[in-house]
């Protein structure tokens, strides 16, 4: 079946007894032993739960992945991920990242002695210099998060593995409608499902898969001792999302693919950051690797002072944190979503003042850009006086 | 034993666990939280920051659950996990590499598994000691310890721990405590108010109560814990979701009426083992030949639910438990159905025979929660099944 089918279907034929074309939300928290020494596959829900295994399954299926694994948020999803690692191990990190990530990794890892350094992870001449005998794993974002930076996932992958390097993909941005990393050589698939999976704003939820039995048992045991699983509720709630993920990325991409070209013309606009662009550095090795694009963006305006009033005269457009619902959010990165990334490195990347983030939705795309063209009309006004 | 009257506020127990300040939706009303299921939320303005941003960080439904155990426990701040280890866990993660600590020799299994199977590897050492024994607590102390976690009564022989005198020395040695309260539950036993800093529970037990929502809570002693934990809960994101907060706060409201009904079960449960012929041994704190009964009428307002006993030996065990009717023959326990537990094959299976022998957990011992079916029917099953 194709992916759209998959989607669609996920869970609609798993309930025999009753033939529910939705699967049902089991809240139980215990299940009966039939026998003693015997199980259902089901004993307590924290470890495994009905409702939580179709997620699961359809999730490390569409990933082309041996198992999945659903978390409370994508940030629990990472802390999980990263618990494989010890004391005095290192990784190698996207120097663009999501500012949750970069938060975790020097925060909490560091302390319990898990380093990370960060880079541009398609620079595989500077990571051959960063590596050392404690290097295990190699974190990558493609595209990142806001800069759109593209990395190339089958080289990077097939050179982690000559390294003994486990490679993780935060696929957040593309979900696997567009992008399969464990098809060119992933090991581990983090998603926020917050985002585009879900898609409605409505559930903060993170999921895993791996490729692999030993890397599955590993995470299995350590999704049941850390506790931060999703509950039947949101997993339930993120199906019935991802049953429409394949309309909705193509909408996302169409309509942001559309603004951002408005926006590459529009005279208060400096840079536009996105890998649909033909201009974008990143253009060939996403068309290569991925079948689609991402339906956020960032770009430069050319003055920081049309930010505030900006953000203050969009009406369709929602100013708010998060990205990957339905409905359009525009985020402002420096003070938002990226602040605790200290500003050396953040402006290193290009997260500055005068970046905005927009992710866009699945509204009419003549809307929204009449939304921004009167909004950056009355932000020049008040600026210019006229 | 004291009433359930509060030190420092004057409404009692049953009143404060249904009045906590979500029993009236201040916009509409309503006679119940409202379920926000969103993930983000609008800023209004660049420069007032709303209260809520990203579900992550804080959500009005999960806010009012924090609100309502803080309130229970007598604490600062309370968090709301996704499950009673995202709880443990994310208490453990105020320590750093380096650190030890001294935790109760017959913790629940899975805390015991966090510290030996994942903290070890983040090179935090811990010592397991009977915290019934001071002496071996204070005997533990070494110049890196920065933590003490209490379990009492602790699972499943419902031994008990003086957490005022460990407590009051662990303050002297500037060590932080912290109770697994999740078997007394704040109706019960309030640690905070005997000096600890972090209480926890597993919600999914006498908390919620139906069985049907798993989840773990935190409450803090003082604001410098509150901003270290929420930076925690907000960084690995080990959050409670919007759906399972409301149930959880649904099952809240009805605790003390459970408790009490549960525990009067109990209480003729365990004193009708004990002069049963098959029975070897019954723990409960509530026996007069409890080893740790004086301690535990000191610290706590009750005996909880939970019974303990042996039936000698292993086949007896497995008989009975296929003769039972009414229990759920199930790991977990704290719920309005009454749960039969088998630790020896459930809860201490992972552990070798010999510890688990030493910790006097036989393979005859079986621990009962205690539902809200009549007491009369639980112990005629009993019977039936001890033939
Ligand atoms: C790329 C990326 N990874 C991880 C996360 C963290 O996910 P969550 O907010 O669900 O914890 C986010 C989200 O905010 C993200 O954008
Ligand atoms: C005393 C105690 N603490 C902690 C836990 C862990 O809680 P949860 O199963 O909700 O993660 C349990 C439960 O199983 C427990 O009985």
């Amino acid at each position: 079946m194709r992916i759209e089918s998959r989607l669609a279907q996920i869970g609609s034929q798993a309930d025999p007894k009753t033939g529910a074309v939705n699967y049902p939300i089991y809240h139980a928290t215990a299940f009966r032993h039939p026998k003693l020494g015997e199980s259902t596959g089901f004993d307590y829900a924290r470890t495994k739960s009905p409702t939580r295994t179709i997620l699961e399954d359809a999730i490390a299926e569409l990933e082309s992945g041996d198992a999945g694994f659903a978390c409370s948020s994508g940030m629990a999803a990472l802390q999980t991920i990263f618990a494989l690692f010890s004391q005095g191990d290192h990784l190698i990190v996207s120097l663009d990242l999501y500012g949750g990530t970069y938060r975790l990794l020097e925060q909490t890892m560091s302390r319990f002695g898990v380093i990370s350094s960060y880079v541009d992870t398609n620079d595989i001449e500077e990571m051959e210099k960063l590596i050392t005998p404690n290097t295990k794993a190699i974190l990558i974002e493609t595209p990142t998060n806001p800069l759109m930076m593209v990395t190339d996932l089958e080289k990077v992958s097939r050179w982690a593995k000559t390294k003994n390097l486990l490679t993780i993909v935060d696929n957040t941005l593309l979900s696997p409608y567009f992008q399969r990393p464990i098809e060119l050589g992933a090991d581990i698939i983090i998603h926020s499902a917050s985002k585009y999976l879900g898609g409605h704003n409505d559930v903060i939820a993170g999921l895993i898969v791996t490729k692999g039995e030993e890397l599955s048992e590993k995470m299995f045991e350590l999704h049941n001792s850390i506790g931060a699983i999703l509950g039947p509720q949101d997993c339930w709630l993120l199906m019935r999302g991802m049953k429409t993920l394949a309309l909705r990325m193509e909408r996302h991409q169409e309509n942001a693919t559309k603004i951002a070209e408005y926006l590459l013309e529009h005279p208060m606009v400096d840079e536009v950051f996105y890998p649909a662009l033909p201009s974008h550095p990143g253009h060939e090795v996403q068309n290569k690797q991925s079948s689609g694009n991402t339906g956020i963006f960032s770009f430069k305006m050319k003055d920081a002072r049309t930010i505030e009033p900006i953000l203050r005269h969009i009406k369709i457009i929602a100013f708010a944190e998060s990205l990957g619902g339905v409905e359009s959010l525009m985020t402002y990165p420096s003070v938002q979503t990226h602040a605790d990334i200290p500003k050396e490195i953040r402006e290193k990347v290009g997260v500055d003042d005068r970046l905005l983030r927009y992710s866009v939705g699945i509204e009419h795309v003549e809307d929204l850009i009449t939304d921004l063209s009167q909004a950056f009309e009355k932000a020049r006004i008040e600026l210019e006086g006229r | 034993m004291s009433d359930n009257n509060h030190n420092n506020q004057s409404k009692k127990f049953a009143t404060k666990v249904i009045h906590f300040g979500g029993e009236i939706d201040k916009q509409t009303g309503a006679s119940s939280v409202p379920l926000y299921q969103a993930s983000t939320f609008h800023h209004f303005s660049l420069e007032d920051l709303p209260d809520y941003d990203y579900t992550r960080s804080g959500n009005p439904t999960r806010q009012m659950l924090e609100d309502y155990i803080a309130t229970l426990e007598d604490g600062i701040r309370g968090f709301a996990f996704a499950s009673g280890m995202a709880a443990i866990s994310s208490a453990f993660m105020l320590l750093s590499s380096g650190d030890h600590v001294i935790v109760t020799e017959d913790v629940y299994g899975g805390t015991y598994r966090l510290l030996t199977s994942i903290l070890n590897r983040m090179n935090i050492e811990t010592t397991f000691v009977d915290m019934t024994q001071f002496e071996q607590v204070k005997g533990a102390l070494k110049a890196n310890t920065k933590a003490v976690f209490m379990e009492t009564p602790s699972n499943p022989t419902l031994k008990i721990t003086d957490i005022g005198q460990i407590t009051d020395w662990a303050k002297d040695h500037n060590l932080l405590t912290m109770v697994d309260n999740t078997f007394m539950t704040p109706y019960h036993q309030r640690p905070i108010e005997l000096g600890v800093d972090i209480v926890l529970h597993s919600a999914t037990k006498f908390l919620g109560g139906h069985s049907d929502v798993v989840a773990g809570l935190a409450v803090v002693a003082t604001d410098e814990l509150g901003t270290k934990m929420k930076q925690i809960q907000n960084g690995l994101g080990n959050i409670l979701g919007v759906h399972d907060s409301w149930l959880l706060m649904r099952g809240m409201k009805t605790l003390q009426a459970r408790m009490e009904h549960s525990e009067k079960g109990a209480i003729r449960l365990a004193e009708w083992l004990s002069n049963h012929p098959k029975i070897k041994k019954v723990y409960y704190p509530g026996l007069e030949n409890h080893p740790g009964k004086e301690i535990h009428e000191k610290q706590s307002r009750g005996y909880g639910a939970v019974v303990s006993f042996d039936v000698e030996s292993g086949t007896e065990a497995k008989g009975l438990l296929s003769r039972v009717k009414i229990p759920l023959v199930a790991v977990s326990l704290g719920a309005v159905e009454s749960i039969l537990s088998y630790p020896a094959m459930m809860s201490h299976a992972a552990m070798p025979r010999e510890v688990r022998l030493e910790r006097g957990i036989t393979d005859g011992t079986l621990r009962y929660s205690v539902g809200l079916e009549d007491i009369e029917d639980i112990i005629q099953d009993l019977e039936q099944a001890l033939y």
